[in-house]
Formats: C-alpha cells, sequence, structure tokens
C-alpha cells in the first residue's frame, strides 16, 4: 500500500506497451492470459489458504466453543474434510465452476446466496463512493500539479495524505461521533419505512450519507496524488509550449492537451489500487453495519464461517482481477497513439 | 607513516558519505521533526515498565470507575473496565511498533529477495516471479490477510505475518527496477568478466547500490504497517491479552463498549491520534531521506 506515494515513474515505465505488428491483438490476448492466471491462483489459494495451513480447519471452526467429538465428526463429514486432499481440491473446482461455494457454516444457506444477496448494497456503496472520489480526487489533483507548490497544492495534498493514513474505520468512529443523532449508525433502510419506491430511496440515502463520507475521505488520496504526479509528468512537454506558443488560454492549455493526456496513466492506476477501496468497504461496513460484503466478512471472521470467508476471499479477490484486466484493455482502447496503428 | 589498507579507505569513505547525507538530511526541517517524534515516541515505548506500572493493565485491579471522563487522576479517563487509557495508549505503543517494524522488515526482505532475484536472473524467473508479484499487487491485501489471520492462532506473530506476506509487492517492483539499473551498469560487467559468480555481483555490487532505496521505502511502509495493524486487531484478530493492547485492539473495545454513542472521546481519540503522529512521523522521515538517497528527486 505504501507505493502510493512513489507510484508514477514505475508504473509508466510499463504502461506503454510495445507496439509492434499485431501489437493490439497479442495485447489484449497478453492480458486477458495474465487475467486467467491470476484467477486460478485466487482459486488455488483460496482452497489451500483454508486446507493446508497449520490449525486443523475443524478445530478452528469450534474454537471456544463446547463441541462435542461427534459434532466435530459430523462437520468434517458434512464439509468433505475427511477425503483425501487431491480429491477435495477436485470437488471444489467442480462445485465452483457450477458457482457453488458451499454451504454456510453459521447462516445455514449457500455461500452463494448469501453473497448475491449482500452484492447489491456493496455495489451501491463503494460505486458511488468511488465515483465522488474519483471526481473529487481528479479535480484536486489537476488543481494542485497545475499550481504545483502553490498553498493549494501544500495543503490539499498534506490533507490528502493525512486522510489516506488514517485508519478507516477510525475515521467513521469519529464521523459517528461528531453528528450523533443527524445519521442512522447502522444499517441500510429502517424497517418502518414506508414500501414504496421513493420513501425507501430517501432512507437509503439518508443511511449512505455516513459511510460515503468516510469511504470516500480514505479513498480520494489515491486518485489525487497519482493524478498529480501523473499531470507533473507531462507539464514538461513540448506539446503543451506548442499550445501555449499557439496562444491558448491557459485553462484549455490545461483541459484540452494536459489532462487528457496524464488521465491514461491514471486509468490503470486507479484499477490498480482497488484492492485498497475493498479494504476501506471492509472497514466502513464494519463500522456502520453496512450490509454488504464487508460485513458478511467481518461476519464470517467473527465466528469462523471457514466456507463463508473462503466464498468472499474468492469473489473479492477475483472481482479485483476481473476489473484489472477491464482497466488494461480499456487502456488500450483509450490509447490514441495505439488505436491509430 | 604507512598507507591506510582498502578496508580502512573504503570505511573512511563511507563515514564522509554518511556525513554528508546527514547534513543534507539535517537541513530538511520536516525531517527532523519526525525523527525526533520517532525518538520520543519508541523512547516512551521501550521506558513504558519503568515510568509505569503494568499492573494498571490488569482488569481485576483496574481502580477507576467506568469511562470516566479525565480527571487529576486519569488525565485521559478511562475505560469501560476502569484502566486508564493513558496507561492503554502508552502500552498500545508497544505492540504496535513491534508490529509496524517487524511486519515491515518481513515484507522488504520478500519485496528484496524477489526482486533482486526477478532482475539479476531474467527471462523464465523473472517472468514467473513477476507474475506472482502483480498477483499480489493486485489482489486485496485485508481480505488475505483476515483470511490469514483467521486460519492461523489469533495473537502478534499471527499479525506480522498476515502484513508481512501481503504488503511486500510494491517493494518487489521497486527493488526490481532498481537492480535492472545497475545491473545494466559497465562496473558489473567488469565484475563478470573478473569471474565473480552470482553470489559476488548480487552481494558485492548490487545489494549495496539497492539497500538506499530499500530504506526508504521501509521507512515509508512502517506507517501502512501500522494503519494494517490497527485494520486487523479493530476487526478483532488481534491479541486477545488485555494485558497486550494495542491502538487498534483499543479502538476495538472503545466500539464494542459504545464510546461513541456514550460520547467517550477520551477513549476514541488518543489511540488514533497516536496512530496519526506516528504515521506522519514515519512519512516525514521517509519523505526527507527519499531527498537524500534518491538521485532521480536530487536533481529536480
Amino acid at each position: 500500500m505504501s507505493d502510493i506515494l512513489t507510484p508514477t515513474e514505475d508504473a509508466l515505465a510499463e504502461a506503454p506497451p510495445p507496439t509492434r505488428g499485431g501489437g493490439a491483438l497479442r495485447y489484449v490476448l497478453t492480458k486477458i492470459g495474465g487475467g486467467l492466471v491470476s484467477m486460478a491462483l485466487v482459486v488455488v489459494l483460496g482452497f489451500l489458504l483454508f486446507r493446508v495451513l497449520p490449525g486443523d480447519v475443524i478445530q478452528t471452526m469450534f474454537r471456544g466453543r463446547p463441541a462435542s467429538p461427534e459434532l466435530m465428526a459430523e462437520a468434517e463429514e458434512r464439509l468433505g474434510l475427511n477425503k483425501p486432499l487431491f480429491e477435495q481440491f477436485l470437488d471444489y473446482l467442480w462445485r465452483l465452476l457450477h458457482g457453488d461455494l458451499g454451504q454456510s457454516y453459521v447462516f445455514n444457506v449457500p455461500v452463494t446466496d448469501k453473497i448475491l444477496e449482500r452484492l447489491g448494497p456493496t455495489l451501491l456503496l463503494v460505486g458511488v463512493a468511488t465515483l465522488i472520489a474519483v471526481a473529487l480526487g481528479l479535480w484536486l489533483g489537476t488543481r494542485s500539479a497545475w499550481r504545483r507548490g502553490s498553498r493549494f497544492d501544500r495543503i490539499s495534498t498534506g490533507v490528502a495524505l493525512a486522510l489516506w493514513s488514517t485508519p478507516t474505520f477510525w475515521l467513521g468512529m469519529l464521523l459517528l461521533a461528531a453528528t450523533s443523532g443527524l445519521f442512522p449508525t447502522a444499517g441500510i433502510v429502517y424497517s418502518d419505512t414506508a414500501p414504496d419506491f421513493l420513501s425507501q430511496a430517501l432512507d437509503v440515502a439518508h443511511h449512505m450519507v455516513l459511510p460515503t463520507i468516510t469511504l470516500v475521505a480514505v479513498i480520494y488520496a489515491q486518485y489525487q496524488l497519482v493524478m498529480r504526479s501523473s499531470l507533473l509528468e507531462e507539464m514538461g512537454a513540448d506539446y503543451l509550449t506548442t499550445a501555449r506558443a499557439k496562444g491558448l488560454r491557459d485553462d484549455l492549455v490545461r483541459r484540452r492537451h494536459a489532462v487528457p493526456n496524464a488521465l491514461l496513466p491514471t486509468v490503470t492506476l486507479v484499477f490498480l489500487h482497488l484492492g485498497f477501496v475493498i479494504a476501506g468497504a471492509v472497514s466502513v461496513e464494519t463500522v456502520f453495519s453496512w450490509p454488504g460484503l464487508g460485513l458478511l466478512t467481518y461476519d464470517a471472521l467473527r465466528v469462523r464461517d471457514l466456507p463463508l470467508l473462503q466464498g468472499t476471499f474468492v469473489v473479492l479477490a477475483g472481482a479485483v482481477i476481473l476489473m484489472n484486466v477491464l482497466a488494461d484493455v480499456l487502456y488500450r482502447v483509450l490509447d490514441p497513439r495505439v488505436r491509430a496503428s | 607513516m604507512t598507507a591506510p589498507s582498502p578496508r580502512a579507505l573504503a570505511w573512511r569513505r563511507r563515514g564522509a558519505a554518511f556525513a554528508a547525507g546527514w547534513k543534507q538530511y539535517a537541513s530538511q526541517r520536516a525531517g527532523l521533526v519526525g525523527l525526533g517524534l520517532l525518538v520520543l515516541i519508541v523512547l516512551l515505548a521501550v521506558l513504558a515498565p519503568y515510568i509505569s506500572d503494568q499492573q494498571g493493565l490488569d482488569v481485576t485491579k483496574a481502580t477507576g470507575g467506568r469511562m470516566e471522563p479525565p480527571s487529576g487522576e486519569f488525565p485521559l479517563g478511562t475505560d469501560r473496565v476502569g484502566r486508564s487509557v493513558l496507561l492503554l495508549t502508552l502500552w498500545g505503543a508497544r505492540v504496535s511498533l513491534l508490529v509496524g517494524f517487524v511486519a515491515t522488515l518481513l515484507s522488504i526482505a520478500i519485496g528484496t529477495i524477489i526482486g533482486i532475484l526477478a532482475a539479476h536472473y531474467g527471462r523464465w524467473v523473472s517472468a514467473g516471479l513477476m507474475r506472482v508479484t502483480d498477483f499480489f499487487l493486485v489482489l486485496p491485501s485485508l481480505v488475505l490477510a483476515i483470511a490469514l489471520s483467521t486460519v492461523l492462532e489469533r495473537g502478534v506473530g499471527t499479525i506480522i505475518l498476515a502484513i508481512g506476506l501481503t504488503s511486500w509487492p510494491s517493494a518487489a517492483r521497486l527493488v526490481r527496477a532498481q537492480t535492472l539499473t545497475i545491473e545494466a551498469r559497465p562496473y558489473i560487467e567488469r565484475s563478470k568478466a573478473l569471474g565473480g559468480g552470482h553470489l559476488h555481483v548480487i552481494g558485492k555490487h548490487v545489494l549495496p547500490a539497492v539497500l538506499p532505496l530499500v530504506f526508504v521505502n521501509t521507512t515509508l511502509a512502517v506507517g501502512s504497517a501500522i494503519v494494517a495493524e490497527s485494520t486487523l486487531s479493530f476487526l478483532g484478530l488481534g491479541d486477545p491479552d488485555p494485558m497486550r493492547p494495542s491502538w487498534g485492539s483499543m479502538l476495538r473495545s472503545a466500539w464494542l463498549d459504545s464510546a461513541v454513542i456514550a460520547g467517550a472521546w477520551w477513549y476514541l481519540l488518543p489511540p488514533g491520534i497516536a496512530i496519526g503522529i506516528v504515521v506522519l512521523a514515519f512519512t516525514m522521515c521517509g519523505r526527507a531521506l527519499e531527498a537524500v538517497l534518491n538521485p532521480r528527486l536530487r536533481e529536480g
């Protein structure tokens, strides 16, 4: 996570792929292949993590709870843990391919159902927060790079760094304490809200205010810092001097010439840091009891529901990898230098 | 007068380089402030057993009332069982700093080894290692750390392992890039031509050239590790022993004890502010070090 402070040189060096004949298709295929390898790694890791690591799975599940040997044997049988490891893996793979992530131990429903049920709230929260954070971050980053070293630059970069290094959950708790009573402290909707769409939507929005602010505060910094350093790299470029020499106004030079070029590497880096957003979502959902995948992860770890934890791990990690492959392909499509060839 | 041995010369040169570096570091106010803060906090943490009584952490021997506001006896109030929040914060520094340092060392060690190997051996080794690195770089590290600490025994060791094993990829990429530029230089070729093996080239030439960058990265990474520790502890994956609090586990208790609703700000603020100050101090030191050690920044 520390690479946010010096991200661009490294990424820029790697970002523009070599343009050879037929490069575009080859590039896309390489990226998709890489994504597939990563997906396979996630699947294997998801399996190994919960089977092979020291600490017996059954022991872990029953830790701190009274359990008779029969109960433990029954659980072992039910989870298929008495079979050879390789057979277990094939079993797991086969069921995974059919969208079956096993049975949640605590909720006693299929893990897939539980995850699908919690997907909506997480997408809503993370989506809205990311949109706001990207807009805010890009705007602040552009402004502070354009006036590098100014008071605005120093203050906004300082604030962003401070918020970025604050523990997310603590920020959420502070917001809760500071606005006590103004906003709901937990959940997504009151149970006694009228069932019509408008009242429901308003209530959800009311519940969303604090979690969204918290998440935005923690993640917008990365967009701002990446945009700032990416634009700084472009500042010395000759085409900006040309644009100025043509007599273009300052803000036109910025909007039409500098920003579009600086945006390209930012897109990839933004997706590269998506794991950070997920981490933020876990903390935020826990503090505000927002019924999404993050809270589900917390619930799963609290009661040591290993199938559920495995499911959330595979789904969250898989989603992040998928988004990254999409970003890589998108990058290729967006870059006019590549499109033309 | 006999001529000094090459070894003595080398040491004298290092001494001079260090002195010059220190002079440059000392010229940056933020770096000095950060260093001062760090020295102070580390001293307080190390001396905690001598300047305070650990028995005050024992829940059965707590003397204060339930979530008392700050008073003369308890400058930062008390927690739910009546322990002094000031004492908890002081002792919390020990666990939080320990986890921060050791986890960072682990992660930097893994990152440095993988980065150097990937750059030095090239081809298949490089492709394989960088594939794994990219995989871990993209993976949501908190989710992986949660999974790791759930499966392993709860405690400080597990948290260190979970953070160390999930946070190394950025260091690996940085070290790889640096190693590649170093290995392209003529003196490496000379060393190889004179018969230097892999171990010699890596140990004598690459590693010393890469270390300054690694050092900067370490300083910057400790802050992230401390924040990661607090998050994992907050989620309940930390050391369950109340005699070994960390800032994260304090915030967890504050949350579980509804300090937010009770308005017990004295319970909520100190651990978070402590985390903030430490992270800020490390960032300030890291940035100042970077300015001294990173040639790319020095030119600009």
